[in-house]
Order: C-alpha cells, then sequence, then structure tokens
C-alpha cells in the first residue's frame, strides 16, 4: 500500500472527503494524511513513510474523524497514517479541533520523556523531524523532567555494521529502518527485540547489518538515532550547501543530494526521483566520494622534460607539448573511458574525429566485442523514455523480466531495488540467464535458468516460444554489459526480443557509458547515433561541425587499438580514466601504454597511467563541473557543479585547449556551449544500422572449470577509495563452486587456488547449491589485482586446488592495485 | 435485583470427579456426545444453534460467537484455522488454566464442534507459555482424543478430518491479544497487527480465522447437545447463559463459581462464604485488573455485559478481584500499572512510554511526595493513552488508574498528607494475623 504514483493511465476513482472544513478529492484508497496533506496540513508523524507499508505505531498523526463517511463518527481519535478516506468522511486536524491537537501533544510528551533531547550535540539537530515537530506540535516544558522522572538509558552509540551506528536512547521506535531493510532492500538483518520501552532495534549479534542499501536507513530515521561513521559529529546541517545532483557510481542516475561545506564534500543523500531512484540509493551512491577529495589528487599540469621526468607545467605549455606531441606520434587513438559525463564524452568523440581526424575512439575500457558495437548501434542508442527504450516503470509493469549478463544487486542496485518492489507488489516474475542464483536473484523472488558461461545464446535462443516462460510484449530482457564477452549472446537476446516481442534494454555498469555511446564514442558511431558507415550520416555530422570531411573508415575498438598501439600502426593516445586492469587484457593494455610514442593523460588522480604519460591534466570530479548522466534507460539527467576548484577542468575544456593548439578548434570551452552544440546537432533521424549477428562460439576450449565472474558493487574499485567505512562493509571474496565440484576436493577444504593463464588467486570457497556443475564464480575486483589481471578471462577455463593458506581477506589486497583512476 | 443464587455447574461440572481430566472420566460424564451429534449436522447448522444460543465470547469483549464464526468466507480458497485464545494471562483472570487443567478434554471437544462448523481442518490452542502442567495435561488430551479417533483423518467416520496443535507462548502478555497471538503463533514476535484486514479474512497465515476465548469454546459443545434453548434459558436477556466467576483476594473460599450471567457479587459473595473476617469490602475488580475497580455501592450490580458496562466498568473476564479495607489503593494500583509496564509490547508510543511515566508518577504519590497536582498530572497522562494507543492493552492501563481516583482521591491524599503509605502493607496479606488493621 505505498502510495507512489499509478501509472496504469487507467482512469482512477476519486473521494471527496472534508478536511478542517475544506472539501478535497483524492484517489481512492488514499490515506488521510496525505489527503490532509492535499488542503496543506502537515500531520506530525514518524512512523509514516510515503514508500513504506503503514503501521500505524508512533501514533502521532492522531486525528478527530466526526464522521466515517457513513454518518457515523469514531469515537476515539484515528490514526491518520492508516486510515483510508471514504466518500463523505469529515476529519478534523490538529489545526481545527483540541481533540486532535491534545491527542498529538500527549503523544510528542511521551515521546519526549525517554528521549536523551541531546540535540546540540546530535547530528539530526536543525533537520530532525522529532525536533521541528516537538516545537510545533508539543509543549515548551517537561513534565517528566519537571517530576523528576528517570529516563531510560544505554551505552551509546553501538555499531550495527561497520557504516552504521545505532543511538538507542534517541531512538523513537517508528521501525522505518527494519521496514526499509524488509520491504524495500530484503536485508532484514536488523529487527525491534526486546518490548516495552526497552525494545531496541538489534541485530544478531554474529549477523551484522549487512546491506547495499542500509544509509536509506539513516536518511529515513526521523531521529538521529542512526548515524553513518562517515559523517557523524562531522557538520551541522545549517553548516550545509546543498546541491542537487546524479550518482555517478552506476548507469542508474540516481538523483542524489550532495552536501558541501567549505569546499569539501561531507555527505550525499538520496535525492527524491520518482521516474529513476524513488528515495532510495546504494550505500556506494551515498557515502563513496572521498576518492575525490584524497591527497593524491592531480592538481597541476605535467609535462615530461628532456630527462623523463615530469614536471609541472601551466596550462598553455601542456596544451601546447600535448599538441606538438600528438602531431609528431602520427596516427592517434582516443580512450576516454566509461565514466565521463555526456557532455565530456562529446568532446572526446569530437576531438577524435577533428583534431585527430580518426574514428579510433572507444569508450568501452572493459571486455567487448564487435558484435557489441554494432548491437549497441542497432538496439541501443537513441532509444530512450518515449522512443521505445525500456524505463524503470516498465519493468514495475512487466509480466517478466529476463535479465542476462547482469546482476542487478550487484551492479544495477536501482533496478535491484525496482525489480524488487514490482515482484513483491504486482507479482513481476524476474529470471535470470546466471550460474547460480544469488542473494540478489532470491530477494527479487527470482528463478534461477542456470547457465553456465557462454551458453547464454543457447538458453535464450530456448526462451522462444518456452512452455513456461512465454514472453510476450509485456515482457522485458536487461542485458548486461557482461554479455559481450558471450559471441552471439547479444545476438541471441535481439532476436528473442525480436520474436517475442519482449523489449529489450542495454545495462551498461558506468555511469557514463551510455551518455558516451550516445556521444559518439565509439568508433562505428557518430554522436547522435550516426553511423560512420552512412555518408549522410557524416555529412550531417561535418555540417554540424563546419568541417569539410569526416574519417571515413570505421575505427578500431579498445582492443584492436591496443593492438595497433602495441605492432606501432598506432603512435599517439588521449586517455581518460581508464584502469588497464579493467581491460580485456591487462598485460596487453600496458603494454600499448608503453608501446605508444607519445600519451596524453586526464586524471583525477596519480595512477600507472599518469606516470607513464607524457602529458598529464588534472580533470575535474563529477562534483566539480557541471554535466549530464544518461541512464541506462537513455534518460538524460543534468547536474550542476557542486564545488568550484581552481586546479582541474573537465575533460572538455582540456581538450578544447589541446584541439586549439593543433589548429582545429572544438568550437566549445565551457560545458553549457557543449550543450548548445549538443541540442543543435540532436539526434540522427536516417536510418540506423542493422545488427550484423555473430555466431555462437560453443563450449571453451581447453581442460578445466569455466570462469564466471562479475564485479561485486562494492570492491576495490578507485571509486571506493578513501572511504574505510564503505569498504569494510564489501561482500568478503569468496570463490563458488557447485557441490560435485566441491565433492572433487579433499573432505573440509575450506581455501582454493584458483588458476588461469593470467595467474592465479587463493579464496576461500563456498558451494551454491544451484551453480552449474563445471564453473567457478569468483568476484571481479575484489582480490588481487582482479579476475582478468590475475586470473583469466572470464568465460576460460580455470582449474582449482585445494589450498591451506589462509585466503585473503576482504580489503586486505595489494593497495598498489587498488587503482587511481578517475 | 437479581432472581439468581444458585451455582449452574456446566463447565465445572465434572471437576470433582475422580481424574477428571482423562477420556475415560470424561466420556463417563457424558463427553464427547455433542460432538457425535455435532457431526450429523450440517456445519452451518452448529454454527446456527450457537447464533441462537447467544453465546457471547467469554475472553471479555463478548463479541457474539456464532455471528463472529459466520465471518468467516467460505468462498476463500485458502485453509480456515479455529485458534483458541487459551493465553489467559489477565491479573486476577483464573478461569482457563483451572478449566484446561480440570476438563482439558472439555476445550478439545468445543475445539472439535468449532472447527468443524467453520470448516476449518486445522486448530490451534495457543497456551500460556508458564502453565507447563496445563500444556502437559492438553497434550496428552489431544493425543487420548487422536487415539480415540476424536481427532484426525475422517473423524468418526464423517469425512471430515482435523488436527489439533497446543502450541505454548513464551510468556508475554501482548499476546493474548488475538493479532498479537497470530504473530506469535506464526513464529514471530508478538506484537498487534493493523486491522484491517481483520483476522477472518486474513488471519493466521493470512488465511481466514476464527479466534475464541477457550470458556468460548469449552461452551460449544453443552450447546449442541442440550440444544440453544437450554442454554439461552439461562443469564439475561442480552448476557445469556452461564459463565465462571473467579473469585479472588478477601473472600473466605477464593475459587471458580460458575453461574448464569447477571448474578451479582453480593450473591457471589455468598456463595465464597462472605469477604475475611472482620473486614469490609472495599473495591474490586470486575473483571480482571483492565476494568475499572467497583467499590460497595457497586454489590448489587447485576454481572451481565450490560449491567456492568452501564455502571461504568466492563464484565471482561469475571475475574472478581475482591480487595478489604487493609488494602492499600494506590499500592494495588501501583502494583498493576508496574505490570502493565512490564508487559507492554513496546509497538506504540503511548502504552510503551506512557506506562513508564505512570509508575514513577505513581511510585511517587505512594511514598508521599509530590502534590496534588501530580492526580491531575496522572489522569491527564491517562487521558493521552486510552484511546490513543494501538491496542486495547493501553486502555486497560489506564483503567484502575483513573477508577481509583474517582473513588478513593481521599485515599491518595492521605498518602500526601501522612508522607507516604498510611496502610500496614502485612495487613492485606494472608498471613496477616488477626485484626490487623
Amino acid at each position: 500500500m505505498t502510495t507512489s504514483p499509478e501509472r496504469t493511465g487507467a482512469e482512477v476513482e476519486h473521494v471527496t472527503l472534508t478536511v478542517d472544513g475544506v472539501q478535497v478529492s483524492v484517489p481512492k484508497d488514499t490515506l488521510v494524511i496525505r489527503a490532509a496533506e492535499q488542503v496543506g496540513v502537515q500531520i506530525p508523524r514518524f512512523c509514516d513513510h510515503p514508500l513504506l507499508a503503514p503501521v500505524g505505531a508512533c501514533r502521532q498523526c492522531l486525528v478527530d474523524v466526526p464522521d466515517a463517511g457513513n454518518g457515523r463518527g469514531f469515537p476515539k481519535p484515528q490514526a491518520s497514517c492508516t486510515l483510508q478516506v471514504a466518500e463523505g468522511m469529515v476529519v478534523n486536524t490538529q489545526a481545527t479541533s483540541p481533540v486532535a491537537d491534545k491527542a498529538q501533544q500527549g503523544i510528542m510528551e511521551f515521546l519526549l520523556i525517554n528521549h536523551p533531547l541531546d540535540c546540540p550535540v546530535c547530528d539530526k539537530g536543525g533537520e530532525c523531524p522529532l525536533q521541528n515537530q516537538a516545537m510545533s506540535n508539543g509543549r515548551g516544558e517537561s513534565r517528566f523532567s519537571e517530576g523528576g522522572g528517570v529516563k531510560r538509558t544505554y551505552p551509546k552509540p553501538i555499531n550495527i555494521s561497520a557504516n552504521v551506528l545505532l543511538d538507542r536512547e534517541r531512538c523513537v521506535l517508528c521501525a522505518r529502518c527494519t521496514r526499509f531493510s524488509e520491504q524495500i532492500a530484503g536485508d532484514p538483518f536488523i529487527a525491534l527485540i526486546e518490548r516495552g520501552a526497552l525494545q531496541q532495534v538489534g541485530i544478531y549479534e554474529k549477523e551484522p547489518f549487512e546491506s547495499y542499501f542500509s544509509g536509506n536507513t539513516i536518511q529515513i530515521c526521523p531521529v538521529g538515532a542512526l548515524t553513518s561513521a562517515e559523517y557523524r559529529f562531522r557538520s551541522r546541517p545549517f553548516d550545509l550547501v546543498s546541491t542537487p545532483s546524479i550518482a555517478e557510481h552506476d548507469a542508474c542516475g540516481a538523483a542524489i543530494r550532495v552536501d558541501h561545506r567549505r569546499g569539501k564534500v561531507m555527505r550525499r543523500l538520496a535525492g527524491n526521483d520518482p521516474e529513476v531512484n524513488e528515495e532510495w540509493i546504494t550505500d556506494k551512491d551515498r557515502f563513496g566520494f572521498a576518492y575525490a577529495q584524497l591527497p593524491d589528487r592531480l592538481t597541476y599540469p605535467q609535462v615530461r622534460d628532456e630527462s623523463g621526468e615530469l614536471r609541472p607545467a601551466s596550462w598553455p605549455e601542456a596544451f601546447a607539448v600535448a599538441a606538438r606531441g600528438l602531431r609528431a606520434a602520427g596516427a592517434c587513438a582516443v580512450l576516454p573511458g566509461g565514466r565521463v559525463t555526456a557532455e565530456d564524452a562529446y568532446a572526446y568523440a569530437k576531438f577524435a574525429r577533428v583534431a585527430l581526424g580518426t574514428n579510433d575512439v572507444d569508450f568501452r575500457a572493459r571486455p567487448l566485442s564487435a558484435e557489441e558495437a554494432s548491437f549497441l548501434a542497432a538496439e541501443v542508442v537513441l532509444r530512450g523514455p518515449g522512443d521505445g527504450g525500456v524505463t524503470y516503470a516498465d519493468l514495475e509493469a512487466a509480466s517478466t523480466v529476463v535479465l542476462a549478463g547482469l546482476e542487478p544487486e550487484d551492479e544495477a542496485g536501482t533496478i535491484f531495488l525496482r525489480l524488487r518492489k514490482a515482484n513483491r507488489a504486482h507479482g513481476t516474475r524476474v529470471l535470470a540467464l546466471a550460474p547460480y542464483s544469488s542473494r540478489g536473484l532470491q530477494k527479487m523472488g527470482g528463478r534461477l535458468l542456470p547457465t553456465a558461461p557462454g551458453d547464454e545464446p543457447a538458453v535464450l535462443d530456448s526462451l522462444v516460444g518456452h512452455s513456461d516462460f512465454g514472453l510476450d510484449a509485456s515482457s522485458v530482457l536487461l542485458v548486461g554489459e557482461r554479455l559481450a564477452t558471450v559471441p552471439g549472446a547479444l545476438s541471441a537476446a535481439a532476436r528473442l526480443a525480436h520474436r517475442t516481442g519482449a523489449r529489450l534494454a542495454w545495462v551498461p555498469r558506468r555511469a557514463g557509458d551510455r551518455g558516451a555511446l550516445e556521444a559518439g564514442c565509439l568508433p562505428t558511431l557518430l554522436p547522435g547515433g550516426r553511423p560512420v558507415a552512412s555518408p549522410d550520416a557524416r555529412v550531417d555530422a561535418a555540417t554540424a561541425w563546419g568541417v569539410d570531411r569526416l574519417p571515413e573508415t570505421p575505427g578500431r575498438d579498445t582492443d584492436q587499438i591496443v593492438s595497433a598501439l602495441r605492432s606501432g600502426e598506432l603512435g599517439g593516445l588521449v586517455i581518460g580514466g581508464v584502469d588497464p586492469d579493467d581491460t580485456s587484457d591487462p598485460a596487453a593494455t600496458r603494454a600499448a601504454i608503453e608501446a605508444a610514442s607519445f600519451v596524453v593523460a586526464l586524471e583525477l588522480r596519480e595512477t600507472e597511467v599518469t606516470r607513464a604519460a607524457d602529458v598529464v591534466f588534472p580533470v575535474a570530479a563529477a562534483v566539480e563541473k557541471a554535466g549530464m548522466f544518461v541512464t541506462w534507460e537513455g534518460r538524460p539527467r543534468e547536474f550542476p557543479a557542486v564545488l568550484s576548484v581552481p586546479h582541474a577542468l573537465p575533460d572538455l575544456r582540456v581538450l578544447a585547449g589541446i584541439a586549439e593548439e593543433l589548429g582545429a578548434p572544438l568550437g566549445f570551452r565551457t560545458v553549457t556551449e557543449v550543450r548548445a552544440q549538443l541540442t543543435e546537432m540532436g539526434p540522427w533521424d536516417g536510418e540506423r544500422a542493422t545488427l550484423d549477428e555473430a555466431a555462437p562460439a560453443g563450449a571453451a576450449s581447453g581442460e578445466g572449470l569455466r570462469l564466471a565472474t562479475w564485479k561485486q558493487m562494492i570492491d576495490d574499485g578507485s571509486l571506493t577509495d578513501g572511504e574505510p567505512y564503505l569498504r569494510a562493509t564489501a561482500r568478503a571474496p569468496i570463490a563458488r563452486v557447485s557441490p560435485a565440484t566441491y565433492a572433487t576436493l579433499p573432505a573440509g577444504t575450506a581455501a582454493v587456488v584458483v588458476s588461469g593463464d593470467r595467474g592465479e588467486l587463493t579464496l576461500p570457497v563456498e558451494v551454491a547449491d544451484d551453480m552449474v556443475d563445471g564453473t567457478v564464480w569468483v568476484p571481479a575486483r575484489s582480490a588481487g589485482a582482479g579476475v582478468l589481471a590475475a586470473l583469466a578471462a572470464p568465460g576460460s577455463p580455470v582449474r582449482l586446488a585445494a589450498t591451506e593458506t589462509p585466503a585473503t581477506p576482504a580489503g586486505a589486497s595489494d593497495p598498489a592495485h587498488h587503482g587511481g583512476v578517475q | 435485583m437479581s432472581e439468581i443464587s444458585t451455582l449452574t455447574p456446566v463447565l465445572t461440572d465434572n471437576w470433582d470427579a475422580e481424574r477428571s481430566w482423562t477420556l475415560a472420566s470424561y466420556e463417563a460424564h457424558g463427553g464427547y456426545d455433542g460432538l457425535r451429534k455435532a457431526l450429523s449436522m450440517e456445519p452451518s447448522a452448529v454454527i446456527d444453534e450457537v447464533k441462537e444460543s447467544g453465546l457471547r465470547g467469554r475472553g471479555g469483549a463478548g463479541f457474539p460467537t456464532g455471528m463472529k464464526w459466520s465471518f468467516i468466507p467460505q468462498d476463500n480458497p485458502k485453509p480456515k484455522y479455529l485458534v483458541v485464545n487459551a493465553d489467559e494471562s489477565e491479573p486476577g483472570t483464573c478461569k482457563d488454566i483451572p478449566l484446561m487443567m480440570a476438563s482439558p478434554h472439555t476445550l478439545v471437544e468445543g475445539v472439535i464442534i468449532s472447527s468443524y462448523a467453520i470448516r476449518a481442518n486445522r486448530a490451534f490452542i495457543y497456551v500460556r507459555g508458564e502453565v507447563l502442567h496445563v500444556i502437559r495435561r492438553l497434550q496428552r488430551a489431544v493425543q487420548e482424543a487422536y487415539l480415540a479417533g476424536h481427532l484426525g483423518k475422517n473423524i468418526h467416520g464423517s469425512g471430515y478430518d482435523l488436527d489439533l496443535v497446543v502450541h505454548p507462548g513464551a510468556g508475554a502478555y501482548i499476546c493474548g491479544e488475538e493479532t498479537a497471538l497470530l504473530d506469535s503463533l506464526e513464529g514471530r514476535r508478538g506484537q498487534p497487527r493493523l486491522r484491517p484486514p481483520f483476522p477472518a479474512v486474513a488471519g493466521l497465515y493470512a488465511s481466514p480465522t476464527v479466534i475464541n476465548n477457550v470458556e468460548s469454546i469449552a461452551s460449544v459443545p453443552s450447546i449442541i447437545a442440550n440444544g440453544a434453548e437450554w442454554f439461552a434459558s439461562m443469564g439475561t436477556e442480552k448476557s445469556k447463559g452461564f459463565g465462571i466467576f473467579s473469585l479472588s483476594g478477601h473472600v473466605k473460599n477464593p475459587g471458580q463459581y460458575e453461574a448464569p450471567l447477571g448474578i451479582t457479587l453480593r450473591e457471589l459473595i455468598d456463595l465464597a462464604g462472605g469477604v475475611r473476617e472482620g473486614h469490609e469490602l472495599k473495591f474490586w475488580t470486575p473483571g480482571g485488573s483492565s476494568t475499572p475497580l467497583f467499590t460497595a455501592e457497586h454489590l448489587d450490580v447485576p454481572l451481565d455485559f450490560e449491567s456492568v458496562a452501564a455502571s461504568g466498568s466492563m464484565l471482561g473476564t469475571r475475574a472478581l478481584q475482591i480487595f478489604d479495607d487493609s488494602t492499600c489503593v494506590v499500592r494495588a494500583v501501583l502494583r498493576w500499572t508496574e505490570f502493565y509496564k512490564h508487559e507492554s509490547c513496546g509497538k506504540c508510543t503511548p502504552c510503551r512510554e506512557g506506562t513508564w511515566w505512570l509508575v514513577q508518577t505513581l511510585a511517587k504519590l505512594e511514598r508521599g511526595e509530590g502534590t496534588e497536582a501530580d492526580l491531575e498530572l496522572l489522569l491527564d497522562q491517562c487521558d493521552n493513552i486510552l484511546g490513543r494507543a494501538f491496542c486495547a492493552l493501553g486502555d486497560g492501563a489506564t483503567s484502575p488508574i483513573t477508577s481509583s481516583i474517582q473513588f478513593f482521591r481521599d485515599e491518595y491524599l492521605a498518602h500526601l498528607t501522612h508522607g507516604g503509605c498510611p496502610f500496614d502493607p502485612a495487613a492485606s496479606t494472608v498471613f496477616a494475623t488477626a485484626g490487623a488493621h
């Protein structure tokens, strides 16, 4: 019974009632507390939350109901948060009813008797619903304290997770946190325990509050009972400046609010975007911002001098040196990475074409395929809400959602919450092609379609006309970026969608991926989805840009750029936020950077890439510039700059500076100018590219287990650097095997060495009961240098051996591999 | 006022039999005859019979039992459940536990007939966890009933199946509240549920559920065996039948007295041999500690639902706690209030925080501290709890306080002028020497 906007389109039946003498018409089943909001009356409340099921526990919202709509009134005041409206109902709130007012004052007085009233030292002070409502609906003096009353006390505070602290004295026991954890996140690791005034939020002593969404409980706590280890005692709300923004940690586009003070971000909160994240964000979105404030941030441009050392340089000098070096390097390529804003991505795309004269630009700094590029051009680019794109609302309304190459809880938290909501509210069926049923899948009420890595095309094909899982136009197929590593899988997904009428969407991992696709950071696409192969599209883009011609041959993708740099076909490289360990073949990427004759790096912090570069530009982090992220849906979400910093420029400004020195100005220097160009250029309205279907490769060759892997939400990725409390909530890295595989190991094996052609990882081993035989799952970036660098390519064969060696505990991997990449 | 002066032992009739709790003894007294008769009737006819009898819920609220049964939607595809509330925990109330102790089969037979009537194939007796001896007797009785074919598959060839589970609680007063009981029965922490949906529609495991008090269910076999008219011939016009009146405290012969509804305390005290020698009745509870106190002026109030309500209290569970003039009312009320504080489940603010505060205010008054204004404060606290709490237990906590101030304001004030309790606390005890005051 949540009250999120209904999107059914059907005419909703309305009922008319009178609140404080004012007639108001609201949809049937509306709660009285919300109907009152419609006439401008705010009834005080604590336990009530529009996105949680009503509970009626705190009793703060009592109102007088002299007529329930049947001519008879309620003899007692009613909780307006649990009472549904009825035709002809008469409600008198505290504004007009002395009974309601006294009832509310009485409850407020009760709530405060066991509250410590430590507002002066409480983080919530200044933005506290208890404080505010005690002022508006309570008495000035405490009769309890005057009478010498003795309050209930506790030691304070206690950790209920590495990240979340609980001060039990302040708690008013509204159960918002426990209800959120149960109803929304599905992680009921906190619960009310004990009874009476000793009732308290508790955890099972051996199970801390482990949830990717735990921070939301802090935000919805109506008192200062829940605080974060990160923000506790750091600031007062009235000293903070708030700026709405968009989270940069995944492709979901969750709305956030960034609070800063004196040039430093102090905290981030969930924003309210009903179309996207409602009011929830992941802990990574909330707590992962320290990376931009670490001491190793680059604060000035550098150039490599005659002795081969990097030295500080002025911006104009660095622009000139970069331009000179790129010109001298011959053929150049551009790797912008996947975390750029759409505006920056556009700058990279235009820089490659106009300043470097090449289509060798690819945002994909991770395993990829030519099939994927074709799929993106044919099935993804330019589709958005209203243009045939799948939206969050569509997920909620879908009868069936098929997930392939996507583990939403780890890779797209907002999608996970929406699918869980859909499953709970409407019984939406979630089917996942995965090697085992993850906890995330279980929480979505999902069903596993057991799929070994590489078997996705066959399983997708089998869903056409499947007797149990018949897909139709009410179904949605979500494919993750990981599917690019399976030949034929994206083709099969497109085929399945076309044959069944199911709608198809692509979910990348990084916030900038979809925007970069739209902005033309692909060797085969120009901005606005213009196919490079189409002469019309090239002419269209050239005209918009005021240049004679654009390079005609489709460019190299990231993997091809890497090999061309190594072979010497390419000389220069402009590289953005790319961590070699994320790429298809980290060793090859390192060798390519080494082999390049001239490298220009745009980075936030010092990394192995900047150390190897010839010119290094410090660029602005997401909070330091205005920009736009495009969600996986294709929905644009703009955000303003939060901080203004002198030491870094947006990527687009850097690229514009180099281009000017190259004699090929890009025609913009600011975000506003880029936006104007993007608007003027518009989307391509000509023919879309068609999909070049790829054939499945069949079973992987070689003996051993097939390697399944994905990145856990909180792992060793560089965007959680500097936030130890968040890192501490990461799930411990383990290797998962099937019972049959485990049976081949010596009895009692607790840890294994997983070895592949790139190295080996030692991990604790666990059995996943429904794991596909012959498969081992390993988290991609939670141990050592990660799977790609230190184990093997996803889907390739690996071997397993029992070991006595204690496994590397979470977070204890070599810090050098955390990377310093943007 | 009342013509009634004799007892009507029905439920208690066999309590004095040799090993009355055994199946053999129960059947020797005509036990399970009602069941055989019920199985020969249509289930809906059983409901009609109970409706006609006028049986009202014996757990305190007095809701017509037959009507409650007829609320169970018979077109609901989910299973239906009968749950017997045997979590008797109200201070002063002691009727269900003696009944289950002395004659568990009366309840078991009632469960079978009632389940048959509402077409439930599974029934539960949720019994207070502290009374282990009663739980054992119930479990043994259920076992005997299975062995005798009264329970299980195809009971007596009728084609009707019923399984009965005896489920011990874990010691929480709140689990006597029917929705908290359901949560507890489902394995959760007992806290009352939001209504609607009501248990008749979505109760145990979200299925249609009837929850009845032990005595209500135990009355069913006699109604079926003897007919609705027989039952309705007893009691008053709107409160028909008989009930167990539990007299405790300062009477010569405390115990369970089964009599038609409408009997008066004066008559009951006579039957119990009068109040304690050398003392006068001071105050009493008509239905347990949650019902407003009565005094000697209410001795002739007929103990039926309507008359007690008209006099400002509630018939409740007919737990008649008798206090004579040796008792300090402030002390008694404080003890009850400490009970409510201890047993508040914590879900809603007024009960959780209010009882915490009430105890402190009352304790202060008992110590003779504070002022007369504290009485107004007490009444205001009660006003802020009564009708504001999530369930009726919060309301119950205020009853002894408001009613005692109503009748004994002077005694509260005496504590203040006396600088403490003017009573000898030993005088009200069982071990008090004769003539203590």
